[in-house]
């Protein structure tokens, strides 16, 4: 080229937008494609919160609800029960459940019982150890693999972690946390929800 | 551009000779070959070290044609992936074959990736000119680790599934943004059919493309600069009376009957392992990776496969305990850049501020020990790259290194060899310790390495390389 030199100040103007609109189009597409990572709809439904009524719920009985693929307990506690909780306060590892509230335990059942309401019990059962699935041991008294003075709590049969009424672990046990509480709120007295508080989704 | 010229051959020359004079004259076939290995000339006292290259690109294209045949059978579905591949392994005529090959080929892969670091590391191959060299081929080891995590997924066997549970899960170390990134890795809460389905995709064809162009990109480096070799000299300094450097040979043939007497030894070992011992006593093939994959139930023992387990054991040995002598290490570290080096006052403070900063987030109040464990992790593997700058030592290879740099080495060597097996290993008190003991030398060796590897006296090298004919 023989005008090299010469630059022609419109065409330049022309490059840039051209470029720019290029660079739009090509983040644009780029955009798109990371956006098919998120969770797709069916999977965000699957994932959704799970509205329980617990209206039939008797005391002392315990239903297990689906949620996130996981089983969620949700146990009406007699009287008894409750009172239990007293009995194990200094013999589980982490009585008030500071450990962890993030992953464990929402703040509004940071408390003895671990619930927002005393007797409704809502918990994750899968053992904090290594995943597998606490059988529930309600009955309080000696018998096979937990100690005579038990008071009726959750035994993990696989490395044989003990938790109390509430879910909370017994000290020098494998699993090293309580067992997860799921963020969870009433949307009537007898309406659950699970997987959602009044901060939003888990 | 000259104008087209149609090679002259005369009316009664082989027509394979026409041909590929035709062929030449529209596309570089002949000028290819010998520049990037009839007529590319290497050092002559190459020895068995040198073996690798040759051998990892023979593994490679064995995992992509076994690979292929596997995705003829596979079914990249949640509900269908475990019984493919015992469809495969059974009724699938030489499935298993085919299955085995590519399940070996994997740690056969890492084994030689591992013995070619070291030669490089031992000869000093990443040294200038050949830095490039070095950075394709550390691109080419972190796509081979994506490779085999995401493939390791496919069988969705207990193993495959937590593995992937579990690495997938360090993502969520990262402050704010970890959470969501884990969720948009998975596509869901667990990981599930979608995580399945977009690892088999980044297994079959996005990594392997971006690994095919690197494997190109770091030939067509080497055949550029020239090889190295084990003596550290650079041949091209001597040529001969036609130009070669006098130290060198053409790569055919007789760097071709070398490596096809490698990959016959190769093929001998390789076999017995497929035909003998694919699971490889649970190294190769983990065992709990015999059942399906269960999202409610974990294995007792979660491993990574033996290739991980070196950086692996850095991500366990980094507990909340050890980050006090972490924060020690990094404040002694930049003592000593401020003391020792020759960086320039504001490279230094930049360093002290960042140095700092690290402290500060090592705090337990500030980020917990998971998020240092995954940066020490990830730092474990990056740290590699760097070594072309470095190593300050004046002569390249180990041969006219001092001494007691050799027991460096060595000593590297085994930390890494113990960091491997204690990653394969249930976590005790005792192993944590070892593997903190391993992880501070192995930063140490590379973070140190400016200094030590100028230390001690270096042995003359000589002007020609060292050769016995035989």
């Amino acid at each position: 080229m023989s005008n090299e030199k010469q630059v022609d100040s419109g065409r330049r103007g022309l490059l840039v937008a051209t470029c720019a609109a290029g660079s739009v189009v090509g983040l644009a597409t780029a955009g798109a494609l990371v956006s098919t990572f998120q969770p797709s709809e069916r999977a965000k439904a699957a994932g959704a919160p799970v509205e329980v009524d617990i209206t039939t719920l008797q005391p002392g009985e315990m239903r297990t609800v689906e949620w996130r693929g996981k089983p969620v307990w949700i146990l009406k506690r007699t009287p008894e029960m409750v009172a239990s909780l007293k009995n194990t306060d200094d013999k589980v590892a982490d009585a008030n459940s500071q450990r962890n509230p993030d992953e464990f335990t929402p703040p509004y059942c940071m408390n003895e019982w671990r619930s927002i309401k005393p007797e409704i019990l809502v918990a994750v059962g899968i053992c904090t150890h290594l995943g597998c699935s606490p059988s529930s041991k309600f009955t309080p008294g000696p018998q096979p693999s937990l100690p005579d003075d038990w008071q009726g709590g959750f035994l993990c049969p696989c490395h044989g972690s003990t938790f109390d009424m509430a879910g909370r672990v017994f000290k020098n046990k494998p699993a090293p946390d309580n067992l997860q509480v799921p963020r969870h709120m009433y949307v009537s007295d007898t309406k659950l929800l699970i997987g959602k508080d009044e901060k939003g989704e888990a | 551009m000259a104008a087209f010229k149609e090679t002259k051959l005369p009316p009664d020359a082989p027509v394979a000779q026409k041909a590929l004079g035709w062929v030449d004259d529209r596309f570089p076939l002949s000028k290819l070959w010998n520049d990037q290995w009839g007529k590319y000339y290497a050092p002559k006292n190459f020895n068995f070290w040198y073996i690798f290259g040759s051998l990892a690109m023979l593994v490679l294209v064995l995992q992509i044609v076994t690979g292929i045949f596997l995705t003829m059978h596979y079914k990249p579905d949640a509900a269908l992936a475990f019984n493919s591949v015992e469809y495969i392994m059974r009724e699938v005529p030489w499935g298993w074959l085919v299955r085995y090959m590519h399940s070996t080929g994997a740690s056969a892969f890492f084994i030689i990736v591992y013995l070619h670091m070291t030669r490089g590391l031992l000869y000093g191959s990443y040294r200038k000119p050949r830095e490039l060299i070095w950075l394709f081929g550390f691109a080419i080891f972190l796509c081979l680790m994506a490779e085999a995590f995401f493939g390791y997924l496919l069988p969705w066997g207990q193993m495959s599934y937590w593995g992937a549970q579990v690495i997938v899960n360090l993502f969520g170390a990262i402050p704010l943004i970890g959470p969501d990134l884990s969720l948009w890795i998975r596509g869901d809460y667990v990981v599930s059919d979608a995580t399945l389905n977009r690892f088999f995709a980044f297994h079959v064809i996005a990594i392997p493309l971006v690994l095919l162009g690197l494997v190109a990109a770091h030939l067509i480096a080497l055949h550029e600069v020239g090889s190295s070799n084990p003596d550290g000299i650079e041949v091209k300094e001597n040529l001969g009376a036609d130009g070669h450097p006098l130290d060198s040979i053409p790569s055919h043939p007789y760097y071709t009957v070398h490596d096809l007497f490698g990959v016959s030894i190769f093929l001998v070992l390789f076999s017995a392992v497929v035909f003998f011992a694919p699971e490889m006593g649970g190294y190769f093939l983990e065992y709990n990776n015999f059942l399906p994959g269960d999202s409610l139930k974990t294995p007792l023992h979660i491993a990574p496969t033996w290739y991980f387990t070196p950086f692996y054991s850095v991500l366990r040995a980094t507990t909340a305990d050890f980050m006090y002598v972490l924060m020690a290490a990094v404040a002694a570290y930049v003592v000593f850049i401020w003391l020792k080096s020759r960086l320039s006052t504001t490279v230094k403070s930049i360093i002290a501020v960042i140095a700092l900063l690290a402290i500060v987030g090592m705090l337990p109040q500030v980020l917990d020990a998971k998020f240092w464990g995954v940066v020490f992790f990830g730092g474990s593997v990056v740290i590699l790259a760097f070594l072309p700058w470095l190593d300050h030592s004046p002569v390249k290879s180990i041969r006219y290194r001092p001494d007691w740099h050799k027991y460096v080495y060595a000593l590297f060597g085994l930390s890494f060899l113990t960091l491997g097996y204690l990653g394969t290993q249930p976590p005790t008190d005792a192993k944590t310790i070892v593997s903190q003991v391993c992880t501070l030398f192995y930063f140490s060796f590379f973070l140190l390495m400016p200094w030590w590897s100028a230390m001690g006296k270096f042995k003359t090298v000589p002007s020609r390389v060292t050769f016995h004919p035989h």
